[in-house]
């Protein structure tokens, strides 16, 4: 049960991520690694933030824990319009090789720049982990699990309506199946690549929230979850908003388990990896993928 | 022509003469190098730096092979690199003690180990290189590689998550030995490259569905790349053993695979002495930056690189930065200056042809050419109005942009 | 020995629901020209992309000089010796144009050579690599293109790109070269040259053709029999002049 519930926690948090890579996939074709580090800036801003209005604010807990959450959505977000103005765009009809090295380039230039503010040594705040646990039965579980889980939840049915339903969703649709065409309609295709960035950046947000009660703030805590997140993209297919959220739980609930058991506890990393190797070779587009015909 | 004649001309036949500046080049530099060692006298620190740049230049240019010459990203050199390297020292360790054969052999014997267990993980990571294409395959090598050293983590023969302690080798003829296998491995690459079997792997690159229907074996060549390169890397893992003492597996992590990549695209995919230049320069960059920016500052040296590579890649690939790139080509200033018209001749030729030959095209014909010529007595053929797609010379070819999808 | 060079029995293909290709029977005799033409999306290209096995027909199959050669792969069913060109040319084009062509010669018998031999640089990769380049330079001859040979191939004008298509193809050494639309693009001179220059190596290599074309007169000078296809079935199949005058052939062209 415990298991269950944390796998599924986890594994929000990875889709959380995962959405991310997958969308500017879909639309901008190029791989995001710097969308890991958002995830760290994010964390990072939390963290600041919440100690800043705890200090000095009369302000009850939660509510300067709030707005220290919508601040950081709102600066992540940012970033990740701004990373896409200055860093991606100039880039876009070039190879996308030469966007996905521009993107490692800015993935370490965030980590350079968070350890020169915020120093190298580790950091951590508790917020969601301050509710404590829930008596289920005879097991505890964590409120911040059950939290994750439902907000995770929540916010991917949300973006999978605003993707069906609202003229902006639809716009990134037509962009993703063909930029140029959806060009000619009419769509402004830069607006869209700027509204993917920034969604993907909203929700690296929630999943630094979400991830803060089991890690530690440190420059490179996106890195790892960045890499995890990205191979749950692909296993889902990636590209695909469905696949993004299946792959994130499968990978969130095989590392819980992997982890629960002393054998293999010290693989879990390998074992996941292989996971998506495995699915790879099996259906080399990934669970959800669409498959594509080569046209001679 | 005598016989000789001919072969002088086929050794320095166009293009040859570069291959021999490279090796020239490297073996100028080991020179000096060995020269400033006897008479100054090189410090601990620089010459392991020279060990670390020629490994970095055999990774780089092992690595060049698969990205930039066959055109699959692969984000998990570094893992062949740990297999090399912790095998690698392993036999060689075990060597030392069992018996008393000279360090040098002991070393060479261990490289060649490690080639061979590295080329077989290339093996076993090519095969899925055959399903997968583009981006998957970046994620399952970046897999491989993360694979890998948690495998490492994990062994206890191999020390752990402690690291694998190995021996040093002479720190006077280190950088030697290294810059030998260098020129190997370059000899080696660049000949590949220069051969028919280069051809094909070229040949794959640019238009894998034109290569298979000229019946070249896609599944051999892509195999072939990746154990090639593979092996290279597993070489490198035994010098960089010898140089560092310890072998641990967060060395060999993501990060390092990029920045070897990053060596790659900074020097030009598909251009070896590119590799080695920016194999050399980022290497030595690192150490500098290393050196310099200790402390607080060490951050700084992140930023830097970062910036660097940032304004590199959008400097040389930004479409909208084409004529500006174009206007400072040394290329074409050469050629501005010498009066020459690079490249128009081709061109240029065919349009005196077109002017040639009176045709009279008038707009309904040419709309309505698909359907009626033939039936009509139509002296225009169809297809007349066709803007032939004309690609320039300079532009990257696009490893993962699979426009042909549909 | 079957009397054909080409046969097909049944060839067909459906994607999904949509049936691309149907029943389609294509007889060829040794050294004919043979013509395919149909309107746009009628299911030309599919079938030289299963002649080729870049897919794989769901009905029906295909001989070679009576060989069956269904469900081999592109390389394979090269070797047996088909060759063709590209509707959207598919040069290498960041090589030269001789090296195109020596693409093409990769895997004759006579310049077989394994990979160490050329990674080690031994006598007999100094002696292929002169073999190979003077063979591609006597392919480029028949095509005019011995000049250009140093040249990118994406910097060639667009009807010298064709015929080197054509070039490195015939460098494989087929016993059946498919030609999907090779005169598109050309102008009327070129078109005219290009008609004899087939003619030519179809005596010159022993070879036998099969091409796609939208240009009628091209098929009309060339072609000896022709399939007429539309909407993926036969229209009509025979003499090139019957098959231009039949009605329903009129009739699916001009959409009547």
């Amino acid at each position: 049960m415990v298991i269950a519930i944390d796998g599924l926690s986890l594994g929000a948090i990875y889709a959380l991520i995962a959405l991310g890579y997958t969308m500017v996939y879909g639309i901008a074709k190029m791989l995001n690694f710097a969308h890991g580090d958002v995830i760290m800036v994010g964390a990072y801003m939390i963290y600041t933030l919440c100690t800043l209005t705890w200090t000095t604010g009369s302000l009850p807990i939660w509510a300067g824990a709030l707005i220290a959450f919508v601040v950081s959505i709102v600066v992540c977000t940012l970033l990740g319009m701004v990373n896409e103005k200055v860093a991606y765009k100039p880039l876009r009809g070039a190879s996308p090789l030469a966007a996905l090295i521009t993107a490692i380039g800015v993935s370490y230039l965030l980590q350079g720049i968070a350890q020169l503010i915020w120093g190298a040594e580790q950091r951590s705040i508790s917020i969601l982990d301050r509710l404590g646990t829930v008596r289920v039965g005879t097991v505890a579980i964590r409120w911040s699990s059950i939290i994750t889980v439902v907000c995770g939840a929540i916010l991917m049915i949300g973006l999978t309506l605003f993707v069906k339903k609202t003229r902006t969703g639809r716009a990134m649709l037509a962009v993703s199946e063909d930029k140029g065409a959806a060009q000619m309609m009419g769509i402004n295709v830069n607006k869209i690549v700027s509204v993917t960035f920034a969604i993907g950046s909203g929700l690296a947000t929630f999943a630094a929230l979400f991830y803060l009660p089991t890690t530690a703030i440190s420059p490179t805590l996106g890195s790892m979850p960045g890499i995890k997140a990205f191979a749950a993209a692909v296993i889902g297919g990636i590209g695909s908003i469905p696949g993004a959220v299946v792959g994130g739980i499968l990978l969130g609930v095989v590392e819980v388990v992997c982890n629960s058991f002393e054998a293999t506890a010290s693989y879990t990393t390998a074992i996941e990896f292989a996971l998506l190797i495995i699915i790879l070779l099996v259906r080399p587009i990934g669970l959800l993928g669409k498959k594509r015909r080569v046209k001679v | 022509m005598t016989m000789e004649g001919t072969k002088k001309k086929n050794l320095f036949a166009k293009g040859g003469w570069k291959n021999y500046i490279t090796y020239i080049v490297i073996i100028a530099f080991l020179a000096i190098m060995i020269i400033l060692n006897l008479t100054v006298g090189l410090g601990r620190g620089d010459k392991s730096t020279l060990a670390r740049i020629a490994f970095s230049c055999i990774l780089a240019v092992s690595l060049n092979l698969v990205v930039g010459f066959l055109g699959e990203l692969s984000l998990g050199h570094a893992g062949f690199m740990c297999v090399g390297a912790y095998l690698g020292c392993f036999v060689a360790n075990t060597l030392r003690d069992a018996t008393a054969l000279p360090e040098l052999v002991v070393v060479i014997i261990a490289m060649i180990i490690a080639g061979i267990v590295a080329a077989i993980m290339g093996f076993v990571i090519g095969v899925p290189a055959l399903r997968l294409r583009g981006d998957y395959l970046a994620i399952a090598t970046l897999a491989f590689g993360e694979i890998v050293r948690c495998i490492f983590k994990n062994l206890k023969i191999f020390g752990g998550a402690k690291g694998m302690s190995t021996k040093i080798y002479n720190n006077n003829t280190l950088f030697i030995l290294a810059f030998i296998v260098l020129l190997i491995v370059v000899f080696c690459c660049q000949n590949l490259i220069n051969s028919k079997h280069g051809r094909a792997v070229i040949a794959i690159r640019d238009n894998e569905i034109a290569a298979k229907a000229m019946g070249i074996n896609v599944t051999f060549y892509k195999l072939l790349i990746f154990i090639v390169a593979a092996f290279f890397a597993g070489i490198a893992g035994v010098l960089y053993g010898s140089t560092i003492g310890t072998i641990r597996q967060e060395t060999f992590s993501f990060n390092y695979s990029i920045e070897i990549l990053v060596m790659v695209v900074l020097g030009g995919m598909g251009s070896i002495n590119g590799s080695l230049v920016a194999a050399t320069i980022i290497t030595y960059l690192n150490i500098l930056l290393q050196n310099q920016l200790s402390g607080s500052l060490a951050p700084v040296k992140n930023i830097v690189y970062a910036l660097i590579l940032i304004v590199i890649v959008i400097f040389s690939n930004a479409p909208a930065l084409k004529n500006f790139r174009e206007s400072i080509n040394p290329k074409a200033i050469l050629a501005r200056i010498s009066k020459k018209k690079p490249d128009a001749s081709v061109t240029r030729s065919d349009e005196a042809k077109w002017d040639r030959i009176p045709t009279k095209i008038n707009i309904d014909e040419v709309l309505s050419a698909d359907t009626r010529s033939g039936y009509a007595d139509d002296p225009v053929p169809p297809g007349e109005d066709v803007v032939p797609m004309e690609a320039t010379k300079d532009e990257l070819y696009r490893p993962l942009d699979r426009k042909e999808e549909k | 020995m079957s009397e054909y060079v080409l046969e097909t029995q049944n060839l067909g293909i459906s994607f999904g629901g949509l049936k691309a290709v149907q029943d389609a029977n294509i007889k060829i005799k040794k050294g004919q020209i043979y013509g395919m033409i149909g309107p746009n999306g009628a299911g030309k290209t599919t079938v030289f992309n299963m002649l080729t096995g870049v897919y794989l027909p769901t009905t029906g199959t295909f001989f070679l000089n009576g060989e069956e050669l269904k469900g081999k792969t592109q390389e394979q069913i090269n070797h047996k010796g088909i060759a063709r060109t590209f509707q959207n040319i598919r040069l290498f084009s960041n090589m030269s144009v001789i090296r195109n062509v020596m693409v093409g010669l990769h895997n004759q018998p006579q310049y077989k050579c394994n990979f160490l031999t050329s990674m080690f640089r031994l006598p007999r990769h100094f002696k292929i690599e002169k073999a190979m380049r003077e063979h591609a330079k006597e392919l480029l001859r028949v095509f005019d293109l011995e000049d250009e040979r140093n040249n990118l191939a994406c910097n060639l004008p667009y009807g010298k790109q064709r015929k080197l298509e054509i070039a490195r193809a015939l460098a494989t050494n087929p016993k059946l070269l498919l030609l999907d639309e090779p005169a598109a693009g050309m102008n009327p001179q070129e078109t005219a040259d290009l008609v004899q220059i087939v003619k030519k190596i179809r005596d010159d290599f022993d070879l036998t053709v099969l091409l796609i074309e939208h240009d009628m007169k091209f098929v009309a000078g060339l072609c000896e029999e022709i399939t007429v296809l539309n909407f993926g079935t036969v229209l009509a199949q025979g003499k090139t002049e019957d098959c231009l005058n039949d009605p329903e052939v009129v009739k699916a062209y001009i959409g009547g």
